[in-house]
């Protein structure tokens, strides 16, 4: 009789499953829209060349070797790291306030961050505090605070499907009226899946409400350079937080703006009152991190830390990020262009209004079947499209199936 | 208002007074309760060692491979491997959650035996782990969950000070069976048996396959047989622990003896591997975790949760280590000189060992050292008491951890003579 007899099959994550069954798929005009990996205009993955440079330089590299990190990670990646999303010249890390943890992509930190939060924010294991991720949001979040202990992991309203947008009104209310301390996960550009960011006036507003009410600030950056082609736009909102003297987090990835993606490379950025507390929190940080992986892989870490501490390296990796985040902004030109042309039913300017990665067509779930089943074109259910599974080849018929659907399907 | 006004007040008088200051900053900041956590007691060690200008110290609490020379030791078949990859030019795409196939699958082989007919009948399932640590995390958060016995982890008297903390914060709670016995630096049998015998139905053991950590001290095959028909008895879920397999003896096969007896027994047991000693990939957090199930389709079902477990804390495994290993273990050429390099490890250390204790006999040492040989991996409990360990440090510059155990890693032929003086001049 085994111990496990009773253990019951567990629903596989969707986008994978999305992917599993694109994989399947004999269709030769075949499309995957789900996962959200870059992709050059041939549908391949693409290895960014400052990348396979700097792998190239490790790997001949003598005097380096396979001795394990410190628990909070690769120094030089640490600092660089907080730098790419605070800014050179924060004042924040001048006054030696800001640290970060080495993790295993954007998820390790955010799992980090919220095993910290649950043993020692708002009270010590206060597992009732409320966690506020956006509807929608990344289908990952839920799990990853709720898996840290967290009981109460709540929607704060953000996506407006009437009119494809911010529903900055909705959003504001529920900052207004959630309990005090409860901590909210911001996206902070290019939000998963919708594509759809506060303004900076609107980022204003939600700040001012954050620290009105002392809300927890704990921000996601999984596209930084990514979203908008420029550094310091897509990181505009988190500095602009810390310029307000707000203490938070900032769950950094480097998965899609270094294309590093099996590689989990990421970081806990922390902003602290003072050093003080910051030294105290980086030594709570170890002991969670020493009992879930003792420390974190070293490779991927180096790559970035040796591609941002060169000038000339890091000049390169800014025009390789700027290519992906342009190609991306340039099929969201043209699939706008190509339905307005075919005269598709609705409004598309949501296409070219939204950022980063991600879509949120408007399409709806039996249209979203339709897309699947009929046309083979895969996305997820929520009508989210990953923008870099558009290529000049297949641009046209995505057009035309996304046309059929909306024509035919309701 | 109120408050903003007084944090002010207590600023300005910050000014005056850093006390107050302090006060000021805690009050507003969300961490002004955090306390500063306890040291690492192993790194102090470290740090200290460092801090010493001794031009003889020696780092006896380094739980990594070090070569003759006091280096790191890349193995070159690593080297290869990676040259081997680097040809291929490979993408970075997400690896499954489950991590690399051809890791996994040459993983369980390397443990279970090619022949393993668990691996033939499909019923077990490998995961990709963060190292032995993720995998022991992984190992804690699946039994948490889906344990139907009693959540209580038994570890053996002394066990590694980190799998405590993994397996309560995973959720279970911690007991202990006896197992080292001070008074012969060896194995307690009887103890362990004693114990092992009151362990109620159901509950989890934690049995290290090989080369003990920390005392280096291992049951005999007759021992394990016995220990394997005892907690079958009691109808226990053995939970193995293989952090060293081929660095303990230098023979794969070997070392995995026990986890293979156990299987054979007819224990379904859940294992966890590291390949951080073993192929020396320490930084690159290599390991598996592997449930032996009834059969495949129970496999498939308990692989499926341990995806639901992985993904919300790290979405997916890094691929560079194991990418190393899987094309090491399946190059035959590559595959044979690790076999080679890892009998060298082994085999330093085993020589260290030997000329440790022949070299506090040439002391003229009047006690029994026999445990230092008997002992085996990285790790000695040389049966020092803490005062004399203290001298040690003090006195010779040699470092450790306060409960005797040295790192044999740590030893070479350049300071063992030392080292036999040290240890002798403290115990004589």
């Amino acid at each position: 009789m085994s111990v496990f007899c009773e253990v019951p099959q567990g629903a596989p994550v969707a986008v994978f499953k999305l992917t599993q069954d694109f994989n399947n798929d004999q269709f030769p005009n075949k499309v995957n829209l789900g996962v959200g990996a870059y992709r050059t205009d041939e549908g391949k993955p693409w290895v960014l060349p400052v990348v396979k440079k700097v792998e190239k330089i490790i790997v001949h590299d003598d005097r380096l070797n396979h001795e394990y990190l410190p628990i909070l990670g690769l120094p030089e990646f640490r600092s660089s790291s907080s730098k790419i999303v605070l800014g050179d010249d924060s004042p924040a890390i001048r006054e030696d306030r800001v640290g970060g943890v080495q993790c295993l992509g954007g998820t390790g930190a955010l799992k980090i961050g919220a095993e910290f939060l649950r043993r020692f924010y708002n009270g010590n294991n206060n597992t009732k505090t409320p966690v506020y991720v956006s509807a929608p949001t990344w289908e990952n979040h839920n799990a990853v605070f709720s898996s840290a202990g967290f009981e109460d992991v709540r929607p704060y309203k953000y996506w407006d499907a009437q009119k494809r947008g911010l529903d900055l009104s909705g959003f504001l209310r529920d900052l207004e009226s959630c309990p005090e301390r409860s901590i909210f996960v911001l996206h902070a550009c290019a939000h998963n899946p919708t594509g759809t960011d506060p303004t900076q006036e609107q980022w204003k507003q939600i700040a001012e409400v954050m620290m009105r009410r002392k809300l927890f600030v704990f921000f996601d950056s999984a596209y930084q350079g990514f979203a908008s082609g420029n550094l310091e736009k897509d990181a505009w909102a988190v500095r602009y937080f810390v310029s307000m003297g707000i203490e938070m987090f900032c769950a950094q990835s480097f998965s899609k703006n270094f294309g590093l993606y099996n590689e989990r490379v990421g970081n806990l950025t922390i902003v602290a009152r003072d050093a003080d507390n910051l030294k105290r929190v980086l030594s709570q940080m170890e002991k969670i991190v020493r009992t879930t992986w003792s420390n974190p892989p070293s490779q991927g870490a180096r790559v970035v830390a040796v591609t941002l501490s060169s000038p000339e390296l890091f000049s390169e990796w800014k025009d390789n990020v700027k290519t992906m985040a342009d190609r991306v902004l340039l099929m969201r030109a043209q699939l706008k262009a190509k339905l307005q042309a075919l005269g598709t039913p609705g409004t598309w300017d949501h296409i070219t209004d939204q950022i980063g990665m991600f879509s949120f067509t408007g399409l709806n779930a039996k249209q979203v079947e339709y897309m699947v089943k009929e046309k083979h074109i895969y996305l997820m259910a929520s009508g989210r499209i990953n923008m870099c599974g558009l290529t000049s080849k297949n641009i046209d018929y995505v057009a035309e199936s996304i046309h059929e659907a909306v024509t035919k399907v309701q | 208002m109120a408050l903003l006004k007084s944090n002010k007040v207590i600023h300005c008088l910050g000014n005056i007074s850093p006390a107050l200051g302090a006060l000021s900053s805690r009050n507003s900041s969300w961490w002004g309760g955090v306390q500063m956590g306890p040291p690492d007691p192993i790194l102090g060690v470290t740090e200290a060692f460092k801090r010493d200008t001794n031009p003889k110290k020696m780092n006896l609490g380094v739980g990594a491979y070090r070569d003759d020379q006091g280096k790191p030791f890349v193995l070159s078949c690593v080297r290869k491997a990676e040259a081997l990859i680097a040809a291929k030019q490979l993408d970075k795409e997400y690896l499954p959650i489950g991590g690399l196939g051809e890791f996994t699958k040459a993983c369980a082989q390397l443990a279970l035996g090619p022949d393993s007919e668990v691996l033939k009948s499909g019923r077990s399932i490998t995961v990709q782990t963060i190292s032995g640590t993720g995998s022991l995390r992984i190992g804690g958060n699946y039994l948490a969950r889906f344990h139907a016995g009693p959540h209580d982890v038994y570890l053996p008297k002394p066990s590694w000070g980190n799998h405590t903390p993994i397996f309560r914060d995973a959720g279970m709670q911690l007991k202990a069976y006896r197992y080292y016995d001070p008074s012969t630096c060896g194995f307690d049998f009887k103890g362990a048996l004693d114990d092992i015998t009151k362990i109620p139905e159901k509950s989890v053991i934690v049995l290290h396959a090989c080369a003990h950590n920390p005392t280096g001290v291992d049951p005999r095959p007759e021992q394990w047989k016995e220990i394997a028909d005892i907690v079958k008895k009691r109808n226990l879920l053995v939970f193995f622990d293989m952090a060293y397999q081929g660095f303990a003896s230098g023979d794969i096969d070997r070392d995995a003896w026990a986890v293979r007896h156990f299987i054979e027994a007819g224990h379904n047991i859940v294992l966890s591997q590291s390949f951080a000693k073993n192929m020396g990939l320490y930084g690159e957090r290599v390991g598996g975790f592997t449930v032996v199930c009834s059969d495949a389709e129970e496999a498939k079902r308990v692989e499926s949760q341990l995806k639901i477990l992985i993904r919300p804390i790290y979405s997916n495994p890094p691929l560079n280590g194991a990418r190393i290993a899987s094309t090491i273990l399946s190059t035959p050429e590559l595959r044979s000189i690790w076999l080679e390099e890892v009998h060298g490890m082994a085999n330093r250390i085993i020589k260290m060992r030997e000329q440790l204790v022949a070299g506090l006999k040439q002391q003229g040492s009047s006690h029994n050292w026999q445990h230092v040989i008997d002992q085996i991996g990285m790790f000695c409990f040389t049966g020092l008491k803490p005062e004399q360990v203290e001298r040690l440090t003090k006195e010779f510059s040699v470092y450790m951890t306060k409960d005797g155990r040295i790192s044999m890693a740590g030893v070479t032929s350049g300071n063992v003579g030392y080292l036999a003086e040290a240890i002798h001049a403290v115990t004589k």
